[in-house]
């Protein structure tokens, strides 16, 4: 591994609060069936002017503020989103436009939820060469899920947000010390999104895979590390949903207060979910450990990456 | 020929992972039914992997393999010793 390192990170999410009981109206389904299915009690939604990229450059903003950083200092932009509304250019390059950067490469990884963790993964990789590397990740999923008439086992879930991370090759904050990705493109079609054809998930697919290969990749990336869970001081998951969160928990045999979550709050933000717990995390529980990433989405992609105290 | 020890086997399994009444369609949709759902699936796969001592891997992670008290006997028919 070279020398990476987790400087900072930033988050954004829309003033807007959606509950349970207005996406319940809009879906015609019971607030109290949402919760209990997903743990989430209410998501944002930014307004219908707001780009991916608009919501991408407040989290960009916010994390280079936390790094004390100016934005003409990176070597690099990833974006991670699986909502940006054309199919070229990606949201990279406004984002890179909107931050004042004219040169610098802006790359678009449209990955959807396990987007920002291979962005991570692969920042950890080009640092050295290209210098800090902002890793971003935005999703307007407001948009995704009205694409086409409204699924109530979808549209309950998700939420608009963004979340950065800074990678850097000088000691600050967390030293990336390992990464696991994998791919499984059996099931590439068990969930998909396009704007004609609109959002389609086999929920039962994707939890019946995601509760096994979420703990499963952890596992494999703590032996090599020679680590157990419970030597983990926080487990930062990308927030799909609440009772995914508790099994893993329960898996992994470590508290459920182990396993941050704030998808009560936020909903499913796809991408954006994994960088914007850790903004929360970082921000509300400083003592020093371990840490472990980690994140399963449509593809499917999934991975874990561990980063240790500098 | 149906084992019948494997039956009963199973829908001990079954009564493990749901609090409702099993069908006595064999062919009847666990799913909608009712019986199971999103989060009993995943308990069910690995209550069969203990009770059956099989291991079912990743590419068979299918609900439509499990969606039937017959389905399940059939993937246990060709992968139960």
């Amino acid at each position: 591994m070279t020398n990476a390192y987790l400087k900072a990170f930033g988050m954004h999410v829309p003033e807007r609060v959606v509950t349970n009981q207005e996406i319940g109206e809009l879906a015609h389904c019971d607030p109290a069936w949402i919760e209990g299915v997903s743990g989430i009690r209410e998501r944002r939604w930014a307004d219908p002017e707001s780009s991916v990229a608009d919501l991408a450059v407040e989290a960009a903003k916010d994390c280079l503020d936390r790094a004390s950083l100016s934005a003409a200092s990176l070597g690099m932009l990833i974006v991670a989103s699986g909502s940006g509304a054309s199919g070229f250019p990606g949201p990279a390059a406004a984002v890179a436009a909107a931050l004042g950067l004219e040169t610098t490469p802006a790359l678009d990884v449209p990955m959807a939820s396990a987007g920002s963790l291979f962005g991570l993964a692969l920042a950890s990789k080009l640092v050295e060469f290209h210098g800090d590397v902002l890793v971003i990740g935005a999703e307007k999923m407001s948009a995704v899920i009205q694409a086409s008439s409204l699924d109530p086992n979808t549209a309950i879930l998700f939420g608009d947000g963004a979340g950065a991370a800074l990678v850097s090759s000088r000691p600050a904050g967390w030293k990336i010390v390992d990464a696991v990705l994998h791919t499984d493109g059996q099931f590439r079609d068990v969930l998909t999104f396009d704007w004609k054809s609109g959002l389609r998930m086999d929920g039962k697919s994707v939890i019946l895979q995601a509760t096994r290969k979420l703990p499963s990749v952890i596992h494999e990336l703590l032996e090599r590390q020679s680590l157990t869970p419970a030597e983990i001081r926080a487990f930062l998951l990308h927030q799909a949903n609440q009772n995914l969160s508790l099994r893993v928990a329960k898996a992994l045999n470590v508290p459920e207060e182990k396993v941050y979550s704030n998808v009560a709050r936020y909903g499913n933000t796809s991408s954006a979910s994994m960088l914007i717990a850790a903004a929360e995390w970082s921000q509300t529980h400083p003592a020093p450990g371990p840490i472990v990433f980690s994140a399963f989405g449509a593809g499917f992609h999934w991975g874990a990456l561990l980063a240790r105290p500098a | 020929m149906p084992d019948a020890n494997r039956h009963e086997r199973l829908l001990g399994v079954l009564k493990k992972v749901t609090t409702q009444p099993l069908p006595s369609d064999s062919e009847e949709s666990l799913f909608e039914s009712g019986l199971l759902d999103s989060f009993a699936l995943p308990d069910l796969v690995s209550a069969l992997e203990q009770e059956f001592s099989i291991k079912v891997p990743d590419r068979d992670l299918n609900p439509r393999k499990f969606d039937s008290i017959a389905r399940i006997e059939a993937y246990l028919d060709q992968h139960a010793g």
